[in-house]
């Protein structure tokens, strides 16, 4: 039996035991005088009941699918030969997986050895009993579950105080499960991390100036270490960020404030939600656009600028090479994305800013612009100053439009017409595809999401307190 | 008064009036950059959608070329009436080919005949194979059959063909022994463009021309289903749990700063997380919808949890103080009465986060989704991509005619993007109540 069946049976079961805990509460209502000399509803009997019959029966499934492998690998364990419980390890989980490949029909007995045939048929025999096995136990304990419950309806028993107990424990369990998504990110790659830094040193990884994630198949291979140099990813995610950013800012900027302070009531009802627009667009789609329109059209501008330059005589143009996978490109493509996202915190902040400043310096004669660049902007800098943070954290952590637009080159330059790349392309890059959990080129990425993670987190952190105690000054 | 200070008052009249104007043209300068940003905004989205469209528009049409073919028993070696295994052993394969030098006997050499072979969908020995198993009476017949064009040939037809276009914009693949039979073709009224089905109708393919969305799709269904079954119970039950019943202490604020910063973690984290636990520890198979549904609830669940706590917030006090009032108990008061009236709002926030994990293309790259897969996908724990991995993967293909396909499958996701945002507002402002 599958575990999509056992499931279905689980509810099944589940409904039928609320059913019969609400009919089962009216016969016992019916010698005390009807429903309202219960001690609660119907209904919180009967929920009550279903709970008995499915929570004991989650647990059996849950607990059996964590502990029976680890049970099962012990018991055939003992039944192996001498010499293969000396092996280290690793040796052993290879004649132990080649063992369970044989029970359940792949390769033959011969091939792995004769004495292994006590643990093969073993390990053939307990999985047919675990198969076996799981289901039944579930069911009884659904039933006897289920029983318990039923003989719980009392008519002076208050179930509503269990069945709410139940359900506020419901609710803790569900929102802790952000504490668990945290440490969840936070191991996975602290402890990949941890492995890469015990093969390439950590200050090799942050200090170093050269990217090749190049691992030797053989020890006596040229060019056999790669190299792990952090400094031109950042320096690449760092160059497409502010190019990004020099186009989101003043344009997020400038729409947020002439919307919030310009424009009427009807021409912003328009205007807000078609800039949002940019917002809904997803991530690839902007990078088939960077790779395919933007790019394509920054080269051609490029090439015929360099001409101009080359017949008028000026050096410098004439020698201006565009690469097709510049970082003009993506930025300027993920600075369109931003856009949205600019203005609307800064829509939010500027419209935080008391009326009373405004009035204040109308009344002193200053026009609408003077007010805004001198009054409503300075009070709204820290909350614009924590939404260009966000936006910044946002554009170092987009992954889509790089990966699509800007190369896998790691130059380290700071020439925006260059190919460069960035954190993020470079942990899809080296991830994408199948992978050996040991190569320093998988774990590299993984030093890489922490990186990332730790970057972006500070960036929130502090965004997030920036805006926070903004707001606290005017309300 | 002397005259000076006259004089001196007509220059100061002289001075305030330059600065009026200098500061009224600051002013008009000013409103002039905020039109310009508007403008600058809405200018990138209508030149990203026009670009998308113009470029997407053609893979909507598929070009087919009508020619009669004679299923010839001989050819095929087949007998009065075969059985299915026979046709399958038939070499319908060499039988095209043979049907098509009869219908072009200007194809000479090898070369000329390998490109006529070429003008034709790879796939079509397979369709006429099909077409007799389906109906085995055609044997020994003339049909009329719509044969699915080749896809350069496909590309050439719809924006070359006919036109005078300079060298540059030609989009040309075809040799001219392939032009010239296409001019055949064309002249004799073979050729016809028809509405792309296949499109909506196959799997991925190597073939352009045979190439198709229907697994995506139902991947990206799959895994939105996986997404919305996880993450609305569980977002919804962390923000009653947050607005409503959780004591002020240090745990209920970890809990919150950990949501606040999850919402702003970078989506490839997730997928960093999702290939190191559900895929390495748990040990889940790659490329599945539900390992993909699993890592977008947890990306999507800080935006929904988020957006329902502001639902909650909005509903007065007045409500529960009257119901508890009334002897119900906490629970009751937020199951009968908090949760039914913040409900709107809830949903409003669950659709934006689910067209958010529709939209998202790097987490599901890092557990694998990007496998190259020809089968529609049947349940949660099949092989899957979903469509934004799809339009990934043939903006990557070197064949010119994906460029049209990407960008249809890019319009087909900006269309259920639409759908789905515009629900949301409409939810926002039909049942979203004002107290």
């Amino acid at each position: 039996m599958n575990l999509s069946t056992l499931f279905l049976i689980i509810v099944a079961g589940t409904v039928v035991a609320y059913f019969l805990g609400h009919r089962r509460s009216f016969a016992v209502a019916k010698p005390v005088g009807g429903v309202r000399n219960l001690a609660t509803l119907p209904s919180y009997y009967a929920s009550m009941m279903g709970l008995w019959a499915l929570v004991p029966a989650l647990m059996v499934v849950l607990l059996w699918s964590v502990l029976d492998s680890a049970i099962i690998d012990s018991l055939v364990k003992s039944t192996m030969p001498s010499e293969a419980k000396q092996l280290d390890d690793d040796s052993f989980g290879l004649i132990y997986n080649q063992v369970e490949n044989v029970a359940v029909g792949i390769g033959s007995i011969d091939a792995l050895g004769r004495e292994y045939e006590p643990a093969v048929e073993r390990l053939r025999n307990l999985n047919a009993l675990s198969d076996k096995a799981m289901p039944i136990l579930t069911i009884v304990v659904l039933l006897l579950g289920a029983a318990l419950g039923f003989k719980g309806i009392k008519a002076t028993h208050n179930a509503r105080y269990a069945v709410e107990r139940a359900f506020n424990i419901f609710l803790f369990v569900c929102s802790s499960i952000a504490i668990f998504t945290t440490f969840g990110i936070v191991a996975s790659v602290l402890f990949e991390s941890i492995n890469f830094f015990q093969k390439v040193p950590f200050f090799d990884f942050v200090f170093g100036t050269h990217w090749s994630p190049q691992i030797a198949i053989r020890a006596d291979q040229a060019g056999a270490s790669g190299s792990f140099g952090v400094i031109p990813l950042i320096a690449g995610t760092l160059l497409i960020s502010v190019i990004a950013l020099s186009i989101a800012v003043p344009v997020g900027l400038m729409s947020a404030i002439y919307l919030s302070e310009y424009a009427t009531t009807r021409a912003r009802g328009i205007i807000k939600p078609a800039l949002e627009v940019l917002a809904g667009v997803p991530t690839v789609v902007y990078g088939f656009f960077a790779a395919l329109t933007v790019a394509p059209a920054v080269r051609r501008v490029g090439d015929s600028l360099r001409d101009w330059g080359a017949n008028n005589g000026i050096d410098w143009l004439a020698n201006l090479a565009v690469s097709s996978e510049s970082a003009l490109a993506a930025g300027m493509v993920m600075g369109v994305m931003i856009i949205p996202f600019v203005s609307s915190i800064s829509d939010d902040v500027i419209n935080a800013v008391p009326q009373s400043l405004r009035d204040g310096s109308f009344g002193l004669g200053a026009t609408q612009s003077e007010t805004i660049k001198r009054v409503i902007f300075p009070a709204a800098l820290p909350g614009i100053v924590g939404g260009i943070l966000l936006a910044a954290s946002r554009a170092i952590g987009e992954t889509m439009i790089v990966v699509m637009a800007a190369g896998l080159a790691a130059n380290l330059t700071i020439n925006p017409l260059e190919a460069v790349t960035t954190v993020t392309v470079q942990i899809v890059t080296l991830l994408v595809g199948d992978q050996e959990f040991d190569s320093a080129k998988t774990l590299a990425a993984f030093a890489l999401g922490l990186f990332l993670f730790v970057i972006t987190l500070c960036l929130n952190v502090i965004a997030l307190k920036v805006v926070k105690r903004y707001r606290e000054q005017y309300d | 008064m002397s005259t000076s200070t006259y004089n001196s008052g007509s220059d100061a009249d002289q001075r305030r009036a330059n600065r009026t104007k200098k500061r009224n043209a600051a002013e008009k300068r000013f409103q002039w950059y905020g039109r310009l940003s508007i403008a600058f905004g809405i200018a990138c989205v209508l030149y990203l959608f026009t670009d998308i469209i113009s470029k997407g528009i053609g893979a909507f049409t598929q070009t087919y070329i009508n020619v009669e073919i004679e299923f010839d028993r001989e050819m095929l070696r087949l007998g009065e009436a075969p059985t299915e295994k026979e046709i399958k052993a038939a070499s319908f394969n060499s039988f095209f080919k043979k049907t098509l030098r009869a219908k072009f006997p200007e194809a000479q050499s090898r070369r000329e005949k390998s490109q006529l072979y070429a003008m034709f969908s790879s796939d079509m020995p397979l369709i006429l194979r099909n077409m007799v198993i389906e109906a085995p009476s055609i044997l020994g017949t003339k049909q009329n059959v719509s044969m699915i064009a080749d896809d350069d040939f496909d590309t050439f037809f719809k924006h070359t063909y006919g036109r005078d276009l300079n060298a540059e914009d030609r989009i040309s693949r075809l040799s001219d022994f392939q032009e010239s039979i296409l001019g055949k073709l064309v002249d004799s009224g073979a050729v016809e463009k028809r509405f792309n089905t296949i499109f909506f109708t196959n799997a991925d393919s190597r073939e352009p021309e045979l190439a198709g969305i229907r697994g995506a799709i139902v991947g990206s269904i799959l895994t939105l289903l996986v997404t919305l079954i996880l993450s609305f119970p569980i977002a919804v039950a962390t923000a009653i749990y947050l607005e409503e019943f959780a004591p002020k202490n240090k745990i209920t604020d970890f809990i919150e700063v950990n949501i606040n910063n999850l919402a702003a973690v970078p989506s490839v984290i997730f997928g960093l997380l999702g290939l190191a636990m559900f895929i390495n520890v748990f040990g889940l198979p790659r490329s599945i919808p539900l390992v993909g549904g699993l890592v977008l609830t947890l990306m999507t669940l800080p935006t929904i949890i988020i957006s329902s706590r502001s639902a909650i917030k909005a509903v007065p006090p007045s409500i529960r103080e009257a119901a508890l009032g009334m002897g119900a108990s906490k629970v009751q008061t937020v199951m009968h009465h908090v949760l039914p009236s913040a409900m709107p709002g809830m949903l409003t926030g669950t659709i934006i986060g689910m067209a958010q994990a529709l939209g998202e293309t790097a987490p599901l790259l890092m557990i694998g989704m990007v496998a190259f897969i020809v089968d529609v996908p049947g349940g949660i724990s099949d092989p899957a991509t979903v469509l934004p991995v799809q339009i990934f993967l043939w903006s990557d293909s070197p064949e010119r005619a994906f460029v049209e396909k990407t960008s249809a499958a890019i319009m087909v996701l900006l269309t259920f993007l639409i759908i789905m945002n515009s629900l949301a507002v409409w939810l926002r402002k039909r049942l979203e109540r004002r107290w």
